[in-house]
């Protein structure tokens, strides 16, 4: 049995609006294991959101315990927290998120600015190291605005494992990008998978979801379904398949 | 924490805005720059006058007439008679503290140099008045002792009465200028001394023995004033009470009168004109501090719509494990930075204004290295204080907030 890296049991998150208490998440159970490569699926409103921000340390469940790699985030204050985002966790945003006028190696290096025990020297290394698993060692000193769209989540990606985390939490990372770039995204995840990377993905495509092994579906808050991927599909294989784009035309 | 990492965090984010960094930077610049450049040009008015009133002459103490009673009625100061020949003796006989000591009367009238004429005074002096006053010989010689007791009618002119006298290339020693229809023979002429602070041609005058000027022009017996040098200037203010002790017993003044005399000393007058170019540094340093205010307010304010603006950013920092003090610092030191960076630019700036001013008003250029030092200080308390609150406004931000601000 593959290590525990998340286990979540009976987290509730309330949010009050006014008078009005939302609750965005109702008693939740799950567990992500090593080398998992998990979606977390559901429609707006249903709680993905919520509990990817739990899951990331970004807030603080209401009731419940959250266990990441053996830690229990719950008794954890502002910084601690802060702490276990620099050292444990890797993110990946819909928009990218890159620092603009900040080269791409400047901006992998970022978590590491945060973490003291990582000298300047180190902190290259690891950049530019985390640039050549994304396929971007060519471009290290470029701008974002000099870099397209699929370059640019590959930044953001190896910006999200140069602090080499026990789980990457990427949230819609596909989906500001064409069909052709998501799937070689995809291919990224699915590579940096195999190499054992754990990976929780939220997003509401189920297209997206079928190059995961484990899909959860979150609705009203709570797990709605659980299951494991049984038809996978490969973006490797995919992207041989779809037409070259001069022939469009 | 790591102030390293955090330093070259925020030198990161103001080389990306470099534009606006040297903007926010300029509110500071102009107001050190300002504070330095008026502290200076209020200093050196000060100095300048400080020295235009040294050039007068060496430690000087005058004795003016004053009023005196005469049976209950007070008479002016003008036509007061009451400095005599024998108040110099005594007072040359028994002040420590006076180096040197002159009688001094004084006319004008026109003086006549052949077809030539000019309106000009004479003043009957003693050798020591040339020391006293500054005065040098630029050629000839003083008048003797001998020369003052036989009333001679000799006489040592200034270069102005030469220029109006004599034509370019005439020497004027041995010649003869009639003032006041009396001849006197000119024996030496003065070096060049220019106005004095007050605008006065200090060149224009002719000097004769106070014996020939009191008795052959004047025909008086009282003398009208007399001067004197004080030992060193710290000591003009014991010259001066001694100087009323010895004339008061001369004047046979009682108790409880007052003086019939007047004694002033050079150290007074920079005295009077220092006070009122220390006020006027004062108002200069005050209007230029506000300016240094309203400097770190632009730093304040744009630090806000930076933390604004920045929001994702600091979302994206916190995300990756930047806590809140991180944050914090982030923004202080950036704010820190500029108004120091904006402080030495400032300082540089000032003193090229204290320079350029200094020489096209001719003052002396004075660096005061209190007034930098202070600057420097204040500007970094102004980066510290004005910077906080945005920064503390971006340490608050709730990271899933700021990571998903639009």
């Amino acid at each position: 049995m593959s290590k525990v890296i998340i286990q979540v049991s009976d987290l509730r998150k309330d949010y009050y609006i006014g008078e009005v208490t939302v609750h965005a998440l109702r008693k939740v159970d799950m567990e992500i294991n090593e080398g998992e490569f998990v979606a977390i699926m559901g429609a707006s409103g249903s709680g993905k959101s919520t509990m990817l921000n739990i899951l990331g340390c970004l807030d603080k469940p209401t009731a419940g315990e959250y266990m990441l790699d053996g830690v229990a985030m719950s008794k954890m204050n502002k910084n601690q927290l802060a702490l276990l985002r620099n050292q444990k966790l890797g993110f990946i945003f819909q928009s990218y998120n890159l620092l603009p006028r900040t080269t791409a190696l400047e901006n992998v290096e970022l978590p590491l600015y945060y973490n003291p025990k990582v000298k300047s020297k180190e902190r290259r290394e690891k950049a530019i190291h985390a640039l050549e698993l994304v396929g971007l060692a060519d471009r290290m000193h470029h701008m974002p605005n000099q870099l397209s769209g699929g370059q640019q989540q590959r930044v953001a990606i190896a910006r999200s494992l140069v602090n080499d985390p026990v789980v990457i939490l990427a949230d819609e990372a596909t989906g500001n990008l064409d069909t052709r770039t998501s799937y070689e995204i995809m291919e990224l995840f699915q590579k940096l998978n195999d190499q054992g990377k754990t990976i929780a993905f939220v997003t509401h495509e189920p297209d997206i979801a079928r190059f995961m092994k484990r899909n959860i579906v979150f609705r009203d808050g709570r797990i709605q379904k659980e299951a494991m991927v049984t038809n996978r599909l490969f973006a490797s294989e995919l992207i041989k398949n779809l037409p070259v784009e001069t022939d469009a035309i | 924490m790591n102030y390293t990492n955090l330093t070259k965090i925020a030198v990161n984010a103001l080389k990306r805005n470099k534009f606006r960094s040297i903007l926010t930077m300029l509110g500071i610049i102009i107001g050190v720059g300002s504070v330095i450049g008026m502290l200076s040009i209020g200093q050196g008015s000060k100095k300048s006058i400080q020295n235009q009133i040294s050039e007068m002459g060496s430690n000087m103490v005058f004795v003016m007439p004053g009023s005196q009673q005469r049976g209950g009625v007070m008479m002016g100061n003008s036509n007061a008679k009451t400095l005599t020949l024998s108040d110099v003796e005594k007072l040359k006989k028994e002040a420590q503290y006076l180096s040197a000591i002159s009688p001094q009367v004084s006319t004008s009238g026109q003086a006549v140099n052949g077809n030539k004429n000019w309106p000009t005074s004479c003043t009957g002096v003693n050798a020591d008045y040339l020391s006293i006053r500054k005065y040098e010989l630029e050629d000839g010689r003083i008048f003797t002792e001998k020369e003052i007791e036989s009333l001679a009618k000799v006489c040592i002119v200034g270069q102005t009465v030469v220029e109006n006298l004599f034509d370019k290339g005439v020497d004027p020693i041995g010649q003869t200028v009639r003032f006041s229809g009396i001849p006197l023979k000119i024996i030496g002429v003065l070096k060049e001394k220019g106005e004095s602070s007050m605008g006065q041609d200090q060149d224009d005058l002719i000097l004769a023995p106070y014996t020939s000027v009191q008795r052959r022009i004047l025909a008086i017996t009282h003398i009208q004033s007399i001067s004197a040098s004080a030992v060193s200037e710290d000591k003009s203010d014991e010259a001066i009470t001694e100087i009323e002790t010895i004339l008061r017993r001369e004047h046979k003044l009682k108790e409880g009168e007052s003086n019939d005399f007047q004694v002033r000393s050079q150290a007074e007058m920079i005295q009077t004109f220092s006070s009122v170019s220390d006020m006027l540094t004062m108002l200069l340093g005050a209007i230029a501090g506000i300016s240094l205010l309203v400097g770190g307010i632009g730093i304040m304010n744009i630090m806000f719509v930076s933390v604004t603006e920045r929001t994702k950013e600091i979302g994206l920092r916190m995300s990756v494990g930047g806590r809140g003090i991180d944050i914090l610092m982030q923004f202080l030191i950036e704010a820190v930075l500029l108004s120091i960076i904006g402080g030495i630019i400032g300082i540089l700036f000032g003193l090229a204004i204290s320079y350029v001013a200094t020489s096209l008003l001719s003052f002396p250029m004075i660096i005061m290295t209190n007034a930098i030092a202070i600057s420097f200080l204040v500007c970094s308390a102004i980066g510290i204080f004005f910077g906080w609150y945005p920064a503390k406004k971006a340490a608050n931000l709730n990271p899933i907030d700021a990571i998903r601000h639009e």
